[in-house]
């Protein structure tokens, strides 16, 4: 049963669809991102590169990938245990309990800075406290990780929480009923459900936490080769003068981007690979 | 079904356990904190601050240009993200690759390279000025700065559901009689709108906070082009920290009034559509419009 | 907590710092990476030759008030080099500062100075002269925001003592004048940078509004012929204040080599540095030598005309003041 009347939409309406969404994105995305490559390549290829071997560029360019890093575990956790726990569970406040997993989005990056000065700053309510037992935390790399976090908190939560709704839990409750313990049902059935939306969700908070800028300028200091993450880097070269390298770190930053997504396409083809290989070995029993 | 006290599946305690915690210490702590240095100011000096002509207006360009935003990445992102996973075309992949990257791009080279595009010289402005339509410096400038910082939303929120929908449900409709606009609008449409609503809250919610890149689209006049964040850094350079957090807070409860509202509805709609027990009711009901 | 998961992070970073030698840190304002490139290996060679001891010296650049604010927060930077004095007052206040600063170093504390011009475009098709050009009918002028960045706040005050110095001027004249000319401001750019880019790259208004010193990056990245320099006959003259964070050298005890970074800034090569970043000096023999960088100009300090920086800021452009006067109530 392939192509169907009611399960394909018209010719007419696909082509106007993908034209219209193709045009979306080509004036609102594609445009924009060769906007900045071709500033970042305005004096051809040499320039591009010179821009980037710069101590300091690459100093910033390890750091925001440390920083992307050191942040990503505690979102996965967070983000598959609120998802199992507001998804597939019913009790009292769990609007409210959504509402305030969304809120970081709100808050001005600026702010979300702000509140972490206000609390670890040398003026702050616990500043006394840290720096009578020389412990950094604002102006230094835990802030920075700190104000990651804040703010690329709801991401995987939030990809996670429409995706397990919309699956429902009679699949686990199956495995449960078949003699499943907790974690043989998680690994075996929850999470190869939820593996693309996991993916996208760690994709996004990734991509937010190598590009943030309000927030953790707030709290870096900008010491040159110790603090600074590329998006403050492209910042201060930019107010330098030094376009070229502004933008050149920029279209790095839109290349570290897509590192993660080439991972997702490897482990894609990885996934197809072995269901091929179990079709064939169990032919005529197909899933779905 | 709903009795709460039967619960089959594990780990409820532990994974609200862990949730609370971490939103406490993350989240809500650093808010807390911001909570109780505003209300240094007192209750009627903060609504003296947010209601000033100038926070007013900055309130309006804020939320009006941040639900326009949201509006946009709804419409077009349902069509985006429904193109991704349903027809094949030409270097999908590569496109499916580029959705990420407002993210990844720090919002002031978004902002900056925006400015250029639609400035009255650039490669998007030179033609639509001569149309009477000025983007760059106006309000308009932030609905497309906003639009382009929060687009991969939608499409994010959409894709993994709708790579979820079985096609069965869909030939089954089709069998019943139904035409394809009504096992979209009857199936398809009911089971992407709660994801939808995620999308389109999320990127209200984003639209609300940004910065680094409208100030450089916006043109920033008082009264005409000033967003709420701006007015925040304002403060700050007076080195006006309460009155900053004043504002944030004011922001913070609007934000999350609306926010608790769109996500009430969210899972009401939810809820409604997975008790109707998708496949047949469904199907019945488009074969009930066929009849 | 989280504090406490990240603790192996935090020990690492501790151990980095206490293990370098002795390690200045000059915070400082977003544009002075070239002046301070130069500088400070300049400076190392210097205290290196005189005292045998090796200094690290790190830069930590940023918006002006942003960065004073980070120091009163904790950023443990031993000196501060920045544009506006109102940013070393607030310091001073906080405590961190000697009261007395600009009397710690010669010239008011400030070892080179700029001038707020006109950059107007190849030819100057508006015969833009001076301060009331800008604000006629029909001339478009481009500038940072004057209620959050220095750059705008300079302009007008600029604008602002000029409207006074014409016959019969006072406060309300002043006002009126530079109400009109912020009239012409068909937008107000994010900052110093996002201003130049604004007028030169998106060909937005007939006058840019900066420092003397921009004007030869404007040519480095938008090439020399492309605009044209003015002068106006009466225009600021801008202070870069720098000084010793007395709270953090205190507790470094890096007093000595904080002092001698600061005061060097005045010996013939830390002005001369200044001079090639198209900077004023202080020295005159100096002044004279770049004079084809500097011709000479009319200039008014903010003390003379204002009373002083916080006081200009506080009458101006705190909330509330001149600048929300002239836009709020219309």
């Amino acid at each position: 049963m392939k192509s169907n009347r009611a399960t394909q939409e018209p010719v007419w309406v696909r082509y106007l669809l993908l034209t219209v969404g193709l045009g979306f994105l080509f004036f609102f995305l594609g445009l924009p991102l060769l906007a900045v490559f071709v500033e970042a390549l305005a004096q051809g290829w040499p320039a591009y590169v010179e821009a980037l071997k710069e101590p300091e560029t690459r100093s910033a360019i390890w750091l925001t990938i440390v920083i992307a890093l050191a942040v990503l575990p505690f979102n996965i956790l967070f983000g598959v245990a609120a998802a199992w726990a507001i998804a597939k569970f019913e009790f009292r406040g769990k609007s409210l309990l959504i509402t305030l997993i969304d809120l970081p989005f709100a808050v001005s990056p600026v702010v979300a800075g702000l509140i972490f000065i206000l609390l670890f700053g040398s003026q702050g309510f616990f500043g006394g406290w840290l720096s009578a037992h020389e412990i950094k935390i604002i102006f230094a790399v835990p802030g920075m990780i700190l104000a990651t976090l804040f703010i690329t908190f709801p991401f995987i939560a939030r990809e996670l929480i429409p995706l397990m709704q919309s699956q429902g839990k009679d699949e686990e409750e199956a495995a449960v009923s078949l003699g499943a313990s907790g974690w043989q049902m998680f690994w075996r059935v929850t999470l190869p459900n939820i593996k693309w939306g996991l993916l996208y969700g760690v994709i996004l908070s990734n991509a937010r936490a190598m590009g943030e800028f309000g927030a953790v300028s707030v709290v870096s200091g900008h010491i040159r080769g110790e603090t600074n993450t590329l998006p403050l880097h492209v910042e201060i070269l930019y107010n330098e003068y030094n376009a070229i390298g502004a933008f050149a770190a920029a279209s790095v930053l839109a290349l570290l981007a897509l590192v993660t997504l080439v991972a997702k396409t490897i482990v894609e083809w990885r996934m197809k690979a072995e269901t091929d290989m179990l079709n064939a070995e169990l032919p005529g029993e197909k899933t779905s | 079904m709903s009795a709460p006290a039967h619960r089959v599946l594990p780990g409820f305690g532990l994974a609200l356990g862990y949730t609370l915690v971490y939103l406490s210490l993350l989240i809500l702590l650093p808010l807390g904190g911001m909570i109780l240095k505003a209300s240094d100011l007192g209750f009627a000096q903060i609504i003296d601050i947010a209601l000033g002509e100038r926070s007013l207006a900055a309130f309006r360009v804020t939320f009006v240009s941040s639900l326009l935003a949201a509006c946009i990445n709804a419409l077009f992102g349902l069509i985006v993200a429904w193109i991704l996973v349903r027809y094949p075309f030409p270097g999908k992949r590569l496109v499916d690759a580029l959705v990420d990257l407002p993210f990844a791009l720090p919002t002031a080279v978004a902002g900056i390279t925006l400015a250029t595009l639609y400035a009255g010289n650039g490669w998007l402005g030179s033609h639509l000025e001569p149309l009477g339509l000025k983007v760059a410096y106006t309000p308009l400038g932030i609905v497309v700065a906003l639009t382009f910082v929060t687009l991969p939303f939608v499409v994010r929120t959409l894709q993994p559901v709708i790579e979820d929908i079985e096609t069965e449900v869909e030939e089954a409709a089709a069998s019943l009689g139904a035409s394809r606009w009504q096992t979209f609008s009857r199936i398809i449409f009911p089971a992407l709108f709660p994801a939808l609503l995620t999308g389109f809250a999320l990127a209200f919610a984003r639209a609300l906070g940004e910065f680094g890149s409208v100030i450089f689209i916006a043109g920033n006049l008082p009264l005409i082009s000033e967003i709420v964040p701006l007015l925040i850094i304002s403060k700050l350079e007076q080195y006006d920290v309460l009155g900053a957090t004043a504002l944030a807070v004011v922001m913070l409860a609007i934000s999350f009034l609306l926010l608790l509202t769109i996500n009430a509805l969210q899972w009401w709609t939810a809820n409604r559509h997975k008790n109707a027990e998708p496949l047949e009711a469904a199907a019945a009901q488009a074969k009930g419009v066929q009849a | 907590m989280t504090i406490t998961r990240r603790l192996p992070l935090l020990l690492a970073f501790v151990a980095s710092t206490a293990l370098a030698d002795l390690t200045l840190l000059n915070a400082s304002y977003d544009v002075a990476r070239d002046v301070y490139k130069d500088y400070n290996p300049m400076f190392q060679k210097h205290w290196k030759a005189k005292t045998g001891e090796s200094v690290e010296i790190k830069q930590s650049h940023g918006g002006s008030s942003k960065q004073v604010r980070a120091v009163a927060d904790g950023l443990e930077a031993d000196v501060v080099t920045m544009n506006q004095a109102n940013d070393i007052e607030f310091l001073a206040d906080k405590g961190l500062v000697a009261k007395d600063w600009a009397k710690k170093f010669p010239n008011n504390a400030s070892p080179y100075t700029s001038a707020m011009v006109f950059i107007v475009r190849k030819g100057n098709p508006k015969g833009i002269k001076d301060w009331n050009d800008l604000a006629a009918p029909g001339t478009q002028i481009i500038i940072p925001h004057p209620k959050n960045t220095g750059n705008g706040r300079n302009t007008y005050l600029s604008a602002w003592a000029w409207a006074l110095k014409q016959p019969g001027g006072n406060d309300k004249s002043a006002q009126e004048f530079v109400g009109k000319l912020l009239k012409n401001a068909p937008l107000f750019a994010a900052g110093g940078r996002d201003a130049t880019t604004t007028f030169m790259q998106r060909r937005l208004g007939d006058a840019l509004i900066t420092f003397e010193s921009e004007a030869e990056m404007i040519a480095k990245e938008f090439g020399k012929g492309e605009f044209e320099v003015v002068y106006p006959s009466l225009t600021m003259q801008t202070e870069f204040p720098v000084a010793i964070v007395d709270k953090v050298v205190d507790k470094k005890n890096s007093r000595k080599q904080a002092q001698a970074y600061l005061d060097y800034l005045w010996s013939a090569e830390g002005q001369e540095n200044a001079a090639q970043n198209y900077l004023r000096p202080r020295d005159a023999d100096l002044l004279k030598k770049y004079s084809a960088f500097f011709p000479p100009v009319k200039t008014f300090t903010v003390d003379e005309v204002f009373g002083g920086a916080n006081k200009a800021f506080a009458t101006h452009f705190k909330d509330g003041g001149t600048f929300d006067q002239i836009y709020v109530a219309k």
